[in-house]
């Protein structure tokens, strides 16, 4: 499936909600389904700065699509990223690049993609996409 | 009973009337996601009165100018107000002189200010005490100072109360103690330190104490000549002041001995380009236009919390504190962080198994306002062996039932999260 696709899913599923605790628990429990990183992968370098939370992103190209393993210490911040796998893991790294982030504002998380917000939804999305940026090269 | 003709309002009251005193602060009528702000964040900063608002926006319509230059009359007015506002915080503190109080821009500026003066006064090998349990800010200027001078940095460890281990700081102490620096109250875990038995132990060896009152300010009338203290310190919008705005008491034969910070205008007394003099205290350390409209909401600030009474703000604090706490401990798993027997109404605490930032994550959406993190305070969060805690600071303007709205939404987070 495209990003776009995916993402079209992710605000279906999340209209289904009528309120934030729904929403919410519903994020709790992607985190729970989150793709772990292998703890071999869990360093200091795969942290991703700005996190009140840690968050642990590790990138790997197959074939030509790139893979994203990720945990976090709150479960929270860990939804989120599983939620940002979700539409960007498994996908060639130039529409990974180029996908835009507005669904997010769409399934009413909006208020984390606030800069001051101490969970860094801002730098995980930096973030993949600057390992997409990276392996995008290597492809070449 | 009036004080200093009339600036000050003195009147004491035996009860608080919350609602009343709620009513001067027009933030806390807002809501937050939908449902009444509960504002539990205090100690990172207090909300402002209209009485302060109403200063603020008095000094703009009716007399912003700049002072200590002008002939003209809206500079004498801004001038004197400036003025008497450092006479306020002067008999606030009850400072011997009125020109040991320095404006600054807050609690990091002043601690900066008196280090980097240090820095003329150390020689390598000097010694340098600061406490556990101190805010970066006072971490940082310190091991900056060091590492120009040479001095060793040592530190009073705590224990797991927090409580500072004074018969260690005692072991500390030496001849070779130039300056000590602790809090007055932990801004993570809200021990009041005794810091009279920490200046009067420096003073034995001869060393300088300078007290970071910023958490303490708003809940204890700190006395700078009982105290005997060479320096004090705190933030204007900690006690319901602006932001921006702080200041730096020093005993004038310290302050006289500091070089001047910042260099600038209204610090000097003579330019030219062989020598510079410098202006006296305490314009030698208010270099450049300062934060005047600042300065008097500052003064107006104390005005209204002298209004209110500070014996009638602990009294009702330390309720506030015992009611959250005892409420709080029936949560299951909960731990607080920070026991200590004196301590101001702050709570640190986690739940068992879940991250404080999910737990204030979802007190945000119930409209309440909590920090959560290590509170620039990572070697105590180091000590405990935690990513960081929950911290609901109350103050005098919070309610009973905000205490309870607070553990009810402690108690939800806690079920949807675990």
């Amino acid at each position: 499936m495209q990003i776009k696709e995916i993402q079209e899913e992710i605000i279906d599923e999340f209209s289904m909600f009528d309120d934030w605790m729904q929403r919410y628990e519903y994020m709790i429990e992607l985190g729970k389904s989150l793709p772990l990183i292998e703890d071999a992968y869990k360093t200091d370098d795969n942290i991703i700065k700005g996190c009140q939370s840690k968050v642990w992103v590790h990138a790997e190209l197959q074939d030509d699509k790139l893979v994203f393993t990720a945990d976090s210490d709150a479960i929270i911040t860990k939804g989120i990223i599983a939620i940002l796998i979700r539409a960007f893991s498994n996908q060639k790294p130039k529409d990974i690049i180029e996908a835009d982030t507005d669904f997010i504002d769409k399934i009413g998380l909006k208020e984390h993609l606030s800069p001051t917000r101490a969970n860094g939804l801002v730098s995980m999305i930096k973030q993949l996409k600057l390992y997409a940026v990276a392996y995008q090269t290597q492809i070449k | 009973m009036s004080w200093l003709s009339g600036i000050f309002v003195y009147q004491y009251i035996d009860m608080l009337d919350i609602n009343k005193i709620r009513e001067d602060f027009p933030i806390l009528k807002r809501k937050v996601n939908d449902r009444p702000l509960v504002y539990l964040d205090n100690a990172a900063t207090s909300q402002t009165p209209k009485q302060v608002i109403e200063a603020i926006v008095d000094y703009y319509e009716n007399y912003n100018a700049n002072i200590h230059r002008g002939v003209h009359t809206l500079s004498q007015e801004a001038t004197d107000k400036y003025e008497q506002a450092r006479i306020k915080i002067q008999k606030h503190f009850n400072a011997a002189k009125p020109y040991e109080i320095i404006f600054t821009s807050g609690t990091t500026h002043s601690i900066n200010l008196v280090a980097n003066g240090f820095a003329a006064l150390l020689e390598d090998g000097d010694e340098i005490i600061v406490s556990a349990m101190e805010h970066h800010s006072n971490i940082v200027p310190w091991q900056m100072l060091c590492e120009r001078t040479g001095t060793i940095l040592k530190v009073i460890p705590m224990n797991m109360e927090g409580d500072l281990m004074m018969e260690e700081y005692e072991k500390m102490l030496s001849n070779k103690t130039k300056v000590v620096f602790c809090n007055h109250v932990s801004n993570a875990l809200g021990t009041i330190n005794p810091i009279d038995e920490i200046i009067k132990k420096a003073h034995g060896v001869g060393a300088a104490v300078l007290i970071d009152g910023a958490q303490a300010a708003s809940h204890i009338v700190a006395d700078m000549q009982a105290l005997d203290v060479d320096f004090y310190t705190c933030s204007a919008h900690k006690i319901c002041g602006p932001t921006g705005v702080g200041m730096l008491y020093g005993k004038e034969e310290w302050l006289n001995k500091l070089p001047p910070y910042q260099g600038g205008g209204e610090m000097i007394a003579e330019v030219t380009f062989e020598k510079t003099t410098y202006a006296d205290l305490p314009h030698k350390f208010e270099a450049g236009t300062p934060n005047i409209c600042g300065g008097i909401a500052f003064g107006a600030a104390l005005d209204y919390m002298h209004q209110i009474g500070f014996k009638n703000i602990a009294e009702y604090e330390a309720d506030l504190l015992a009611y959250a706490t005892s409420e709080l401990l029936k949560i299951e798993g909960l731990k607080i962080y920070g026991t200590a027997q004196r301590k101001t109404s702050v709570i640190s605490f986690n739940i068992e198994g879940v991250h404080p930032y999910d737990i204030g994550t979802i007190l945000d959406k119930l409209g309440i306002a909590v920090r959560t993190g290590h509170h620039c305070a990572q070697p105590i969060m180091d000590f405990y062996k935690i990513p960081g805690t929950v911290r609901a600071s109350f103050s005098f303007y919070n309610t009973m039932a905000e205490v309870d709205t607070l553990v009810e939404g402690v108690q939800r987070a806690r079920n949807m999260l675990l």
